[in-house]
């Protein structure tokens, strides 16, 4: 018999956390202030404070972010919807997911990235630029959650109901998307990710605002301090966002047995 | 008076395999039928069967006289499986067959309260089945069977994970119920014991492709006693002459198994 690992205490765990990134920040400083690291190409903590500290000052910040969060957020529930919708209809129907299902695959396989260029070029500087960017990414991973979530339904649950007297539409309703819904909020921790990745890199490729295009900017000035405050405001929004998302799962779920 | 009529009915899956060859039974209403035989000699198929939840290669299934075309009307259904549904609340769950029916407001109510009172669970409606044991989820899928009084009831094996006491009291609970509805039960087992117990009838099943090897009658009195009544002398001789049929049954079924395996 094995012994039962006690789990780590939380407030241990997150010291050390803090502990470990302090640490890192003032190895970083102080190496900069030694003159062993180039603060031209890696800046330096106190350099990328500051740059914010000026883009708070001038309101950039939350204007970049409330661009950024709209777009990612128009991308999520966009790309979402149609990956439940279409997830929905190819697996309730033999035909249809036999034909489609391949082709879906096929197109998962492209490096979107590449796409959005094309898509400025369709709907130019505007927001739907950046939402269409996001949905296609967003899609297939909430398409392939939902469509393996309602495939995976254990077969004996819809006997039960259809014994019952459910009809298709009960069986979906009561069964089949409950069941996906799971795999759904398990793909949606990873469908926000994408959304916010497909946002910021076609903010990247042409705008007036968002951390994206915040980012691109201070490139262009080769302003290392400037990228590196972008990427820090990415990292604290998607920190935020998966702490919100978290407890949101929990609520959700709350038929399922806590992980041990 | 037959209420449910299987004739020369033969399943071969897809695969190829034949589960059922053949196989003629036609049950009473209101009767207590036991179902055993050796494992995979197609007992489940045959409850699927008359459900409507799969259809026979060959010949024809009727209850109340018509065949059966889709799901059949009327029946109730307990899995050989867990098939309660995890992301409902126990009262949901019991709920859930009234509300495909329409049944609604105060009435579905109370029928709900009551079921869960019944098969003993007050308290434990706003649980999830994954907080429930073994015995307790049972007992909820038992519920949510009777609780939209289907006129016949399909089991499956519905006690055999159960431990001897849990056991015990489930089909004494069983045998309660019934008498106070007078349902027609077709009931799966591989426990004689079990078998004899409850039913009016045992239908004994040949090792697979599966057909009706034997019928008895079960005459022990009624209301039974579980406990008691295999003490009765008539229950220890249904039982060996029983055991005999089913012997050979179960040793040719393993038989088969070790030649093909
Ligand atoms: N969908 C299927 N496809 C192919 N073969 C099947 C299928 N379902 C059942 N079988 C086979 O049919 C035979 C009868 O199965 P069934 O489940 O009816 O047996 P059973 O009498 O209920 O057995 P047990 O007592 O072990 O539950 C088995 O050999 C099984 O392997
Ligand atoms: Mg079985």
């Amino acid at each position: 018999m094995r012994e039962r690992t006690q789990p780590a205490n939380r407030w241990l765990v997150l010291a050390m956390q803090v502990a470990l990134i302090v640490g890192s920040l003032l190895a970083w400083e102080f190496g900069v202030r030694a003159g062993k690291i180039d603060p031209f190409f890696f800046s330096a903590p106190s350099q990328i404070g500051v740059t914010i500290g000026g883009w708070w000052q001038h309101g950039y910040i939350l204007r970049d972010v409330a661009v950024t969060m709209e777009e990612t957020v128009f991308g999520l529930l966009l790309g979402g919807g149609i990956g439940i919708v279409l997830a929905i209809l190819l697996a309730s129907n033999r035909w249809l997911g036999a034909i489609f299902v391949p082709f879906l695959v096929l197109f998962n396989s492209i490096p979107r990235v590449t796409l959005v260029p094309l898509f400025i070029l369709w709907f130019g500087f505007t927001l739907w630029s950046k939402v269409v960017s996001a949905v296609v990414l967003v899609v297939f991973v909430v398409f392939f959650a939902t469509y393996d979530g309602i495939k995976d339904v254990d077969p004996t649950l819809v006997a039960n109901v259809r014994v019952m007297g459910a009809k298709r539409l009960d069986v979906m309703r009561h069964v089949l998307i409950p069941s996906a819904l799971t795999w759904i909020f398990s793909s949606l921790r990873s469908a926000v990710g994408f959304s916010l990745i497909g946002a910021v890199v076609a903010e990247y490729f042409g705008a007036q605002a968002g951390v994206g295009y915040r980012i691109q900017y201070s490139e262009a000035q080769l302003n290392t301090s400037g990228v590196f405050g972008g990427l820090f405001i990415l990292m604290v929004l998607v920190f935020i966002i998966n702490l919100f998302l978290q407890r949101l799962q929990r609520r959700l779920l709350v038929w399922k047995p806590v992980d041990p | 008076m037959t209420i449910i009529s299987l004739a020369g009915v033969t399943k071969t899956f897809d695969s190829g395999y034949t589960a059922l060859r053949d196989v003629n039974l036609d049950v009473a209403p209101e009767r207590f039928v036991a179902l055993v035989g050796p494992s995979g000699c197609g007992k489940s198929t045959t409850l699927s069967l008359i459900s409507g939840l799969d259809r026979p290669t060959s010949g024809t299934i009727s209850v109340r006289g018509s065949a059966v075309g889709g799901i059949t009307e009327g029946v109730g259904f307990l899995f050989q499986r867990d098939a309660l549904l995890p992301w409902k609340t126990v009262r949901d769950n019991v709920l859930l067959p009234l509300q495909l029916r329409g049944v609604g407001g105060e009435e579905a109510r109370s029928r709900v309260a009551e079921w869960i009172g019944r098969v003993g669970l007050r308290g434990f409606e706003q649980s999830f089945p994954y907080q429930l044991s073994g015995g307790m989820r049972k007992r909820v899928a038992l519920a949510q069977t009777l609780v939209y009084n289907p006129e016949i009831l399909l089991m499956d094996e519905p006690f055999a994970a159960l431990d001897v006491q849990t056991r015990n009291l489930m089909e004494a609970e069983l045998l309660t119920l019934w008498q106070g509805s007078r349902k027609t039960v077709i009931f799966v087992t591989h426990d004689l014991e079990e078998a004899i117990a409850l039913a009016d009838e045992v239908v004994v099943m040949t090792a697979g492709p599966g057909r009706v090897k034997a019928r008895y009658d079960v005459t022990l009195p009624r209301p039974r006693d579980i406990e008691q009544v295999r003490f009765d002398p008539r229950f220890t001789e249904l039982y060996s002459r029983m055991w005999n049929d089913l012997r050979d049954e179960v040793l040719e079924s393993y038989a088969r198994a070790n030649a093909a395996g």
